[in-house]
């Protein structure tokens, strides 16, 4: 099983002189399947082995050209198309501001696919198991020497006439190459239990480490989205107040902005008595009145105030407000239902502030006249 | 005056040495054992690192609150630090990149070890805006993809450039590093008898043949890269500069900016990479392959930068009175003359003056004297940043909103701990990699290259 298999004759030379000399006569005894290894780029060595120039540059080309396409779409797909955004007063198609970041990315494609193309699909590398590694010849040419190799595969090639051509140039050291039995008949095994055991703790690692990143660190501190602050948090318990409460009661006596305490708690008589309408009747205010009794008394004693509910039902009708009762509560009275609500009917007095719940009774009064007029108004 | 004939190539290799002595005396640091002083050095390394590293964890868990920044100046340490380091890194594309294309052939020798330095100092640059943002765990939100909030990043900002340049940048330097690197691992390989490092260096090598079919799309990809690495890197400090240059603030709303910051880091990065190259060539016997005329070219090269920085300082002064912005000029006067007039004449001092000593051959030549000046240079450089940064924003347009920034002792602890990262790595550098390329300055010693005939 153990064949060897000839790849190259190859011969090593000392100077960088000599090297060339061999390269160009090679090239013209018309082998073209040949190599020349030298420990750095030698000058006029692509000459002399009549190599074309390298077509690395289209590569890089493309590639950068993509790069600066890819970029401009995906600068104005985002900031133009998907999510717009006025920066700075610029329109969204603002092109100076984009070019930055286009530059980078084109040199950044191009760099990274230029270098990948070279090695993959010119060097064909990573090739660890090319006949020539491991080889005196290879050491040689590593180090300090300059070496020409004559591929087996070359159409004019015979082993005697390349050893005597090889001669003939001066070349040193001649030596043939062969495959190893290895590289021969080396066989990936995927079923190996090893492999698939490492395979499978990668996989544990990974989805483990993963799980605890995204899961449990995540949620420490100080990893922790700001979860955790020191500050005082309404409805928890605190350890630095006395009644163990975070939230504070104001000062005795606070009264909130543009509020009055109400006299009259739980005594509508005190405030039938007491209480007058500070704000006239005129057209505005009237205006005022119907907007609000629209808003907040119409759903329950409709818009006339005749107690015909909007709620179907769903809440026990109002007494009609045209009653002799009501034509005959003072106007303090009616404050009193709004302020304190009656019965059924809640109060009323955090909704409407007070000129509004005056305007309301007026329009009240104007809503009871016009059922119930008097005789002068008929003049 | 010696007189010199300019008409002949000098060789960039002292002494002619044979090819094989070349490999012998850039591989033997990965052969033999580190010595005590190796020891030492990365003790104290990893003792600075440590520092850092403390810092950071107590900067995490408390928050940033433990750093001087605070309004006015949010941008205090972690901005001064990444502007530097990233600077400290262009000098290793400049002389890879830049003087690759002018036909440089003394910069063969150093070429590796500044692409090194440049990959190490974009490393500990980028833990800067990494941490400045407060929590770095959520650092994915700064590149564009579609997420549960349904916005994308804001591609108009100098912010979000500065994340691409840098990103780039990194990532090309470290390709260029690579693809330098894969001939020298395939020597290596051909050489070494350690089982253990011989697949190494195989996996590494891709199984490089040194065969001429390879070379010629290897040199052509070479020049690529190189072509684009120099608009990269000059791009990276100037959208660095952007970063201040887009604002509106007094002192840094100026067009000189990208030209000044990608003089000032070529500057600094000379400074540093003549600084550890002198230990290096010192340490590994390495002083005729990285010879004194490289180091001198490299002098004039700080001195060439520092004239041109020193000419940004005066133009920023001259523009902001012949401009006629109360604002501007108030923010200048008050850099010379204000609260931080001290970091700003240290500034002077260190980066104008003292390149100024090297017009004398004698100081050029001399490696105590160009060490220290190199090192100034750096401090300069750094005080240049904080300059920047700090003036402009402790003293805008609102006097009431003025304040005065003074660093905590965490500052300086991450500041300590990004020197010791950027040496850690160095030192395992020298150790693991070869620390100057053999396939190049193999090219360019006496008689590498074929006469073709004109002898
Ligand atoms: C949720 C429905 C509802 C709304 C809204 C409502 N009320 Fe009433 N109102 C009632 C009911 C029910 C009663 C009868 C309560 C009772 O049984 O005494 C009532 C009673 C009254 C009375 C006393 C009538 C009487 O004969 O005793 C007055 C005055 C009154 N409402 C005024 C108002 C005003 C003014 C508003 C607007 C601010 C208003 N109501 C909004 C349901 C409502």
């Amino acid at each position: 099983m153990s064949e060897r298999i000839l790849y190259s004759y190859t011969g090593l030379f000392d100077t960088p002189d000599e090297i060339i000399g061999a390269a160009s006569k090679t090239a013209e005894a018309g082998y073209t399947k040949f190599d020349v290894n030298t420990p750095y780029p030698v000058h006029g060595m692509d000459d002399a082995m009549k190599l074309p120039p390298s077509k690395l540059g289209y590569a890089s080309l493309v590639f950068g050209l993509s790069g600066t396409i890819a970029a401009i779409l995906l600068i104005v797909i985002t900031t133009v198309v998907d999510y717009p955004n006025i920066i700075g007063g610029k329109p969204f198609f603002s092109l100076p501001a984009f070019i930055p970041i286009m530059f980078e990315i084109t040199v950044l494609s191009a760099s990274i696919a230029t270098v990948v193309t070279m090695i993959i699909v010119f060097f064909k590398f990573p090739n660890n198991a090319h006949p020539m590694h491991d080889t005196d010849y290879m050491k040689a040419v590593s180090s300090s020497r300059y070496g020409v190799s004559i591929q087996a595969d070359d159409k004019i090639f015979s082993e005697d006439q390349v050893k005597d051509f090889l001669n003939s140039i001066g070349a040193k050291d001649i030596s043939p190459i062969y495959y190893d039995d290895e590289e021969i008949n080396f066989k990936h095994n995927v079923l190996d239990l090893k492999f698939i055991g490492g395979l499978f703790l990668l996989a544990i690692i990974v989805s483990g480490t993963t799980y605890f990143a995204l899961n449990k660190l995540m949620y420490m501190t100080p990893f922790n989205w700001m979860m955790e602050q020191d500050k005082a948090i309404v409805q928890s318990t605190s350890n630095f107040f006395e009644d163990g409460t975070n939230m504070r009661v104001p000062v005795e006596a606070t009264i909130a902005r543009n509020t009055k305490p109400y006299k009259f708690k739980n005594d509508p008589e005190g405030a039938a008595k007491f209480l007058v309408n500070p704000v006239p009747g005129n057209e505005k205010n009237l205006e005022l009145g119907k907007k609000k009794f629209n808003i907040y008394c119409s759903p329950c004693h409709d818009n006339y105030g005749k107690g015909e509910s909007r709620l179907r039902g769903q809440f026990p009708n109002p007494p009609s407000l045209h009653s002799q009762k009501l034509r005959d509560w003072s106007d303090g009275r009616i404050y009193h239902v709004i302020m304190e609500g009656q019965n059924v009917m809640p109060s009323y007095s955090s909704q409407i502030n007070e000129t509004e719940r005056w305007a309301i009774i007026n329009y009240v009064r104007a809503l009871q006249r016009s059922l119930n007029a008097k005789e002068s108004d008929l003049q | 005056m010696s007189s010199v004939d300019y008409t002949k190539e000098y060789s960039v290799v002292e002494g002619s040495p044979r090819l094989s002595e070349i490999e012998d005396i850039i591989i033997r640091p990965l052969n033999v054992k580190p010595d005590k002083k190796f020891y030492m050095a990365i003790s104290v390394t990893l003792t600075m690192l440590l520092i850092g590293v403390i810092s950071l964890g107590v900067s995490f868990y408390y928050g940033t609150g433990m750093w001087g920044n605070n309004n006015p100046v949010g941008w205090g340490f972690p901005i001064v630090n990444f502007v530097f380091w990233v600077g400290i890194g262009h000098a290793g594309t400049l002389i890879s990149a830049i003087l690759f294309l002018f036909r440089q052939k003394w910069r063969n020798g150093i070429a590796r070890f500044a692409e090194g330095m440049t990959i190490f100092a974009v490393m500990t640059a980028g833990i800067f805006p990494l941490i400045h943002v407060g929590r770095p765990w959520l650092a994915g939100y700064l590149f564009p993809y579609p997420n549960q909030h349904s916005l994308w990043v804001n591609f108009t900002s100098p912010l979000l450039w500065d994340v691409f340049a840098v990103s780039t940048y990194f990532t090309v330097s470290f390709i260029f590093w690579y693809v330098g690197l894969i001939p020298d691992f395939a020597t290596m390989r051909d050489k070494t008898t350690n089982a253990l490092k011989k697949v190494i260096y195989s996996v590494f090598s891709l199984g490089w043949r040194h065969s001429n079919r390879h070379w010629q799309n290897y040199e052509m990809v070479y020049l690529i890269l190189a072509g684009f690495a120099t608009p990269l890197v000059l791009s990276v400090h100037t959208i660095v500069s952007f970063d201040f240059a887009v604002s509106v603030l007094p002192g840094w709303h100026t067009t000189i900016f990208p030209p000044y910051f990608v003089a000032g880091a070529v500057f600094s990065g000379f400074a540093m990479v003549q600084n550890v190259l002198i230990f290096i060539r010192k340490i590994f016997d390495m002083e005729h392959i990285i010879t004194l005329d490289t180091l001198e070219k490299m002098n004039k090269i700080m001195m060439l930068t520092g004239m041109l920085v020193g000419y940004a300082y005066a133009m920023e002064f001259f523009i902001a009175w012949y401009g006629g912005v109360e604002a501007e000029q108030f923010a200048f006067v008050n850099r010379a003359f204000g609260p931080y007039a001290w970091a700003y004449w240290i500034m002077v001092s260190c980066n104008v003056l003292s390149p100024q000593l090297f017009w004398f051959k004698k100081v050029r030549r001399t490696i105590p004297a160009m060490f220290a000046i190199a090192v100034f240079i750096n401090v300069g450089m750094w005080f240049e940043r904080f300059v920047i940064t700090v003036t402009s924003l402790s003293r805008d347009f609102l006097p009431s909103s003025w304040g005065y920034y003074s660093p905590t002792l965490v500052d300086f602890g991450i500041l300590i701990g990004s020197f010791g990262m950027f040496f850690t790595l160095l030192l395992l550098f020298t150790k693991t990699l070869p620390v100057v390329s053999i396939a190049e300055v193999k090219a360019v010693v006496d008689g590498a290259q074929p006469t073709h005939g004109d002898h």
